[in-house]
């Protein structure tokens, strides 16, 4: 494959319409005498609705509507109908509006419907509610007590834990060096800058398109088809652009329902934006308890592993995220054992957030072995180098790739790791004292079974086409590279479409799985146009590619050119003419190789070093430099790559310093469900991040070789940054966020 | 587009206000209640404003009033009459960029692109104020405008670009 794009920064395709406005998220598509639809919230954590009062709403000028579980239209009653592609398949997924029943404060119990927006959120404050409220629990403290093990996968690729390997036990009791810690990580709330939308456009014929806030338009649409008794020819969904959504929206959320809900009930186009502490509830990253013990030689080599961890869940969903087994998986170590434990409450189901299970799971081992280095007075970067593993522990598999060890070196050498000092407290600047610390990060890089079309047009465009999602990740320009690439076209002469449930199917936009899949489906669709036109190419009479086959052409600056000898070439235009202006089109589908992934597995490493500042007076830290190591297959997209990876690193911020959704378990509710209180990063928090992207050949991956980037900037960060504060403080702390109370 | 019956409900309890909105006057019924970023999403469909939290938290709401930075979510329509807006379609348009929007074009300054419309009014505005000298100062100025892609290094170098570029034209 010839790179004039590919691996070079390229602005995004997107980007006009982004700067300028001209971007439509889903709230942003009008219809005429279009609806407005608010969300009403409900009070108690667990419990009964006995009555709903919506007189005084329905008195509001404007007022069209109140739906609730009385007056719902019929809706289906199974709970198989609400499953999408990312649930547990062993839970009772949320049924809105369709009985009395109260599982988690701020459950939507009701949908108020006028003619105006402002006229809807009044009617909204107007809806009386009176309930029977039944005990809850939200303190995962106490709720531990109840904790079940997992012991089966219940969603695809969500693995329980391995067997355990060696005698863990006794090696830990026989090692001379132990770490036994307990790690603590907050509920953390995805808050995606977009509030979730919905506007259903209810068509002249009956037929629906609905612009949903959504990372898989395909799992909107099958939602919506399973519950409301639809066909997929009656319900068209788009969402070209979705403003973040980090795994919130990987399944339906509740607007999507209660607007289908009420535009089939009225026959009318209606939109419903829910509010960003409604936004609180559409599942989170779950409450974890990590119990880790390591056990290891003097010089820091391990001889024992252990993660019991622990991890909130909903009690009307068991959904899981593999935590512990990241502990397991990274090292050299004999006997091992991991296990998973979920404790049902009285909230909302969890979610997917962005790294889910690694970003807990990786924090809380990466932490421990820091530990270890400083027990063992080990070099961190040394301890890891001592405990590496060329296989994947938990599988016994060989990896695809794993350039780590380059990350560790490339990464070093550019934060000058060893200008650091390992005794605490060593190095001040002003009032602040100064710490470093590093830390791994490893993710999956799956491939997904994926298609699109590629349509090169008379006049040279060439238009590409897939059903995926563009969630701020860079997947138009992506899909526009390695087209233009197979092709040889300027990214001008490049249309790319998504979005949209008309377009071949994709899978969810997640797992850090989408260039994978959907790149190598567009890549396999454009080679296809690549050899019609080769064929149109080398029949033209006299043509220079007469007797050359199309391995041995480049697509290069619209034009057809023998590799062995670049003055002989046939135009695209002088190809495309041959085929007599017709289209040539192409649908591919792909999917992995079992044949040639068969005994390995696939993963993302990272390499993370920290620098900090912790005010010593008043324990505040500032992340003063970040230096990121990636191993991530071919870079597709560098500029966007590298943003991906910044994106992440300022996730990882977050989430070490800030993050934490707060009960009030008394109510049996988050308290802090808004900006000014859920704190995420500001400009003003971040400082220097330098991302280096090692070399990792991988044609075992996929047929692109490109790795996904989405989740790996994230992984590692908090633990480095945690490492780094110990560093700085000689405190360490093992409860996530590490705010400044427990610093001072 | 809202319809014939919206407005017939409006009638009795709107206040005729009257707005410039990049360069263009309108003369609208507005009920009192209605947030400047209502009207301007959904009265005039310019939806290149965003809601991020309806709170006065986030920023993505910011829309210039008079050159003035402004979180368009914590506005009453009404309270603005006769005043100018501009949003982010009045910087420019996606075939005709303004310098600032190229550069958070170049240094990639946004992800999903949802916060960018108010960074880039929040930038413009910030701009005009004068106070932001250094890096640091960006920075800061820039903090009532959440990013929750995380692209704070690529926002403040689209906006160095623009200060420096500006002081190169002012020193010629």
């Amino acid at each position: 494959m010839n790179t004039h794009l590919i691996g070079t920064d390229v602005n995004r395709i997107d980007g006009p319409a982004k700067v300028s406005g001209a971007a439509k998220y889903a709230a942003e598509f009008f219809a005429p005498d279009l609806l407005y639809a608010v969300a009403v919230s409900g009070a108690i954590a667990h419990g009964e609705i006995d009555t709903i009062d919506t007189a005084e709403a329905m008195k509001v000028p404007g007022a069209v509507e109140v739906f609730t579980h009385k007056n719902r239209p019929h809706v289906s009653w199974f709970n198989k109908s609400y499953l999408d592609e990312d649930a547990p398949v062993d839970g009772k997924p949320l049924r809105p509006l369709y009985d009395a029943k109260i599982f988690f404060s701020s459950q939507p119990i009701a949908l108020c419907v006028a003619e105006t927006f402002e006229a809807a959120r009044y009617m909204s404050r107007l809806v009386q509610v009176t309930y029977t409220s039944l005990t809850h629990q939200t303190d995962m403290k106490i709720a531990v007590q109840e904790a079940k093990k997992v012991t089966s996968s219940n969603r695809d690729g969500i693995e329980a834990p391995p067997k355990p390997r060696g005698n863990s036990a006794r090696a830990y009791a026989d090692a001379p060096v132990k770490i036994a810690k307990g790690y603590l990580s907050p509920t953390e709330i995805h808050n995606p800058m977009e509030l979730f939308a919905t506007t259903v456009i209810y068509n002249d014929d009956h037929t629906l398109t609905i612009y949903d806030k959504t990372q898989s338009v395909t799992n909107s649409q099958m939602y919506v088809c399973n519950i409301f008794g639809l066909s997929k020819n009656d319900v068209r969904v788009e969402s070209p652009f979705v403003g973040g959504a980090f795994g919130s929206a990987l399944r339906p959320q509740y607007q999507l329902f209660l607007a289908t809900l009420a535009a089939k009930a009225l026959k009318r186009s209606v939109r419903l934006t829910l509010t960003r502490d409604q936004m609180f509830t559409l599942g989170h990253r779950p409450e974890t308890l990590q119990e880790i013990r390591l056990g290891a030689n003097q010089d820091g080599q391990l001889l024992a592993l252990h993660n019991e961890s622990m991890q909130a869940t909903s009690r009307y969903e068991n959904y899981f995220e593999v935590i512990a087994n990241w502990s397991g998986l990274s090292y050299l170590c004999e006997n091992a054992t991991m296990e998973e434990k979920t404790v049902s409450m009285d909230t909302s189901t969890p979610g997917d957030m962005r790294a889910p299970g690694a970003a807990q799971g990786v924090w809380a081992i990466e932490t421990a072995m820091d530990e270890l280095a400083v027990a063992t007075g080990s070099d961190p970067v040394d301890l890891r180098l001592r405990n590496y593993a060329d296989k994947d522990q938990n599988h016994g598999k060989k990896y695809s790739s794993k350039e780590l060890k380059a990350c560790y070196t490339q990464g070093a050498a550019r934060f000058r790791w060893n200008e650091r000092v390992a005794t605490p407290r060593s190095e001040r600047r002003g009032t602040a004292l100064v710490g470093r610390g590093m830390a791994g990060g490893v993710w999956e890089s799956p491939q997904m079974p994926a298609a699109a079309k590629a349509t090169l047009a008379a006049d040279g465009t060439l238009t590409v086409a897939s059903g995926t999602a563009d969630i701020g990740t860079g997947t138009y320009t992506m899909m526009a590279i390695l087209a233009g690439e197979a092709l040889g076209l300027p990214l001008g002469r490049v249309v790319v479409k998504l979005g949209d449930t008309e377009l071949p199917v994709a899978p969810l936009e997640g797992g850090s799985w989408t260039v994978a899949s959907v790149g190598s489906a567009v890549s396999k669709a454009c080679k296809a146009v690549a050899e019609r036109v080769f064929t149109l190419a080398a029949g033209i009479n006299e043509s220079p590619l007469k007797h050359a086959s199309f391995q041995d052409v480049d697509f290069l600056n619209e034009r057809i050119v023998l590799r062995d000898d670049p003055s002989k070439f046939v135009t695209l235009q002088s190809a495309l003419e041959q085929g007599e202006g017709k289209p040539i089109e192409e649908k591919a589908d792909s999917g992995p190789n079992m044949f040639k992934q068969h005994g390995y597995k696939s993963y993302t490493h990272s390499a993370v070093f920290v620098e900090v500042e912790v005010d010593e007076d008043f324990g505040t830290v500032s992340v003063c430099r970040v230096v990121s190591a990636i191993a991530g297959g071919r870079i597709i997209n560098h500029e966007a790559a590298q943003s991906q990876i910044i994106g992440g690193i300022v996730w990882g911020i977050g989430m070490a310093l800030q993050e934490q959704a707060e009960t009030d378990h008394q109510f049996g509710r988050i308290m802090n469900h808004n900006f000014a209180e859920y704190h995420v990063p500001v400009n003003a928090d971040v400082h220097d991040i330098d991302v280096i992207f090692v070399k990792e050949e991988d044609d075992i991956v996929n047929p692109i070789g490109a790795k996904g980037l989405g989740e790996i900037g994230l992984v590692g960060v908090a633990a480095a940054i945690g490492n780094a504060i110990y560093n700085a403080t000689g405190v360490r702390v093992r409860e996530l966020p590490i705010t400044l109370d427990k610093l001072i | 587009m809202v319809g014939k019956l919206a407005l017939e409900q409006r009638k009795d309890l709107a206040v005729a206000t009257t707005l410039t909105v990049n360069g263009n006057t309108h003369t609208l019924d507005v009920e009192p209640w209605t947030s400047l970023l209502d009207l301007l999403r959904e009265r005039l469909q310019l939806t290149g404003s965003k809601k991020g939290c309806d709170h006065g938290q986030c920023g993505a709401c910011t829309v210039l009033v008079n050159d003035v930075r402004v979180n368009s979510c914590l506005c009453l329509a009404v309270m603005h009459d006769g005043d100018a807006v501009t949003t982010i379609e009045g910087l420019g348009s996606e075939g005709n960029l303004s310098p600032i929007q190229q550069a958070f074009v170049d240094h990639d300054g946004y992800q999903c692109g949802y916060c960018t419309p108010g960074q880039i009014c929040s930038a413009v505005g910030m701009l005009k104020e004068g106070h932001a000298k250094t890096e640091a100062d960006v920075r800061e100025q820039m903090s009532g405008n959440v990013c929750r892609c995380g692209a704070y290094p690529g926002i403040v170098a689209a906006v160095r670009h623009i200060m420096a570029t500006s002081q190169t034209e002012g020193a010629r």
